[in-house]
């Protein structure tokens, strides 16, 4: 009896320790990390294609209130309502952070105090960044306005309100490989499109469904998938569906306007805001990718 | 003979005009506005010759489609084959700001009477502008 208790105990412990291992954050390792000192110009590129705005400035912000980053709207969702938080450079943002610690933030969801952030927080789009592109946006965000005040924490449901468990989750969706795997002879434009749709433009954290775990479905990349915040549906933008060419799709992310000159709707007119910031060339390379990925019927 | 004419002409508009509710009214407006949008884009881009009498025609078609949208969204409207948000009914302040800005931005634009492709441009930008605010927080594509 005792050596059976003991045995358990045993299992258990294992168990545990097993578990605390396998949901710990994991760091990226030291010659993976992003170098400074980034360039704060080239870093705009970035903070545009990335959309970081759309979540971090306040609802409905125009023009440069899109810089002043203390946090924005909640994003509802079934497992919870998120908030983002203040990544403006002042002391309730940014401050005191280094490029390591922004770049495990980015590239591995785990913050300067070792937890997990919440996968609503795209870092499983932001692990394929490249390091130089890391350090030029963290060089940007230092270069905006402070804005003082953190925001009010989200609600989070049980089970998803144990951050812990979001490190097995991490072990099952957090990959930094390219998904669509491109033809060698692929033109540089649709790899450059590829880039910035499935790194920084984290496009199908929308336009993907998910799993019941909440991992994007890659056999259904840019597919289209239910609105995640519950009304209306995210188009498939894939060759499956979306009979645009490359040039008119570029001109949509330029303008707003579809070739049929419809406008964009929804949350895609605060996406559209930020990539008709980029250039016509990064424009046209999304173009270019879209066209070149896998249709989904 | 004349006569004839204008039993035909009654026969063709009254059913349609008798059975179109407030989703197909609106929606009849809206694809004007596309079409209009197409038709001054496409001067603007350089696909079509500057016409300075279709672009005054096209922004005095904006302000009376201004003017006549806000009329098709009575209450019970909001179901069927509409991609008209909920927040249209449940926010009226919002809603009403965003169609008087949208009267407001396109009585504006008319009165700029554009003689060239550059202050059509100016016009047509203040208009269509309206477009994505409004579909923003109002519309829900569905397709």
């Amino acid at each position: 009896m005792r050596r059976l208790l003991a045995g358990l105990f045993g299992l258990i412990l294992v168990g545990g320790v097993a578990a605390w291992a396998v949901t710990a954050p994991q760091p990226l390792p030291d010659d993976a990390l992003a170098q400074g000192p980034g360039d704060a110009t080239r870093g705009a590129r970035i903070f545009w294609a990335g959309g970081c705005a759309s979540c971090h400035a306040a609802k409905g912000a125009k023009g440069d209130d899109r810089l002043k980053l203390g946090g924005g709207a909640v994003l509802t969702t079934e497992f919870g309502d998120f908030q983002p938080p203040n990544i403006s450079p002042g002391r309730d943002g940014l401050a005191g952070w280094t490029l390591a610690e922004f770049d495990n933030a980015m590239r591995r969801g785990v913050s300067p105090d070792g937890r997990h952030y919440y996968p609503a927080f795209p870092y499983t789009s932001y692990a394929r960044m490249r390091p130089a592109d890391i350090a030029d946006l963290f060089a940007y965000l230092q270069s905006l306005p402070a804005v003082a005040g953190q925001p009010a924490a989200g609600k989070i449901a049980f089970p998803f309100n144990i951050r812990r468990g979001i490190g097995l989750w991490k072990r099952l969706y957090l990959d930094d490989a390219p998904v669509v795997a491109l033809p060698a002879g692929a033109p540089q434009a649709v790899r450059d499109g590829q880039y910035l749709v499935e790194g920084p433009g984290h496009c199908s954290e929308c336009h993907a469904p998910r799993d019941k775990f909440g991992g994007v479905d890659h056999a259904r990349w840019l597919g289209g998938a239910p609105d995640p915040e519950g009304r209306g549906k995210v188009p498939n933008i894939t060759p499956g569906k979306l009979r645009w060419s490359a040039a008119e799709i570029a001109d949509y992310l330029k303008t707003g306007f579809t070739p049929e000159y419809d406008s964009v709707g929804g949350s895609m007119v605060e996406v559209q805001a930020n990539m008709a910031q980029l250039t016509d060339a990064d424009r046209a390379a999304i173009g270019a990718y879209l066209k070149a990925v896998p249709a989904v019927e | 003979m004349r006569m004839l004419a204008a039993i035909l002409a009654t026969a063709i508009i009254l059913p349609a005009a008798a059975t179109a509710g407030p989703i197909e009214e609106r929606q009849a407006i809206m694809k004007g506005n596309g079409r209009d949008t197409k038709l001054g884009g496409d001067m603007l881009k350089g696909a079509t010759p500057f016409d300075a009498t279709t672009a005054n025609k096209i922004l005095a078609n904006y302000a009376a489609a201004a003017k006549a949208f806000p009329k098709h969204f009575p209450a019970g409207s909001n179901t069927g084959d509409t991609e008209a948000a909920p927040a249209i009914w449940s926010k009226p302040a919002e809603w009403n700001a965003a169609t008087a800005k949208f009267q407001k931005d396109t009585a504006a634009a008319m009165a700029m009477k554009p003689t060239n492709a550059a202050d059509f441009g100016k016009a047509f930008g203040m208009v269509t502008a309206n477009c994505k605010s409004c579909h923003e927080g109002f519309r829900i594509k569905k397709g």
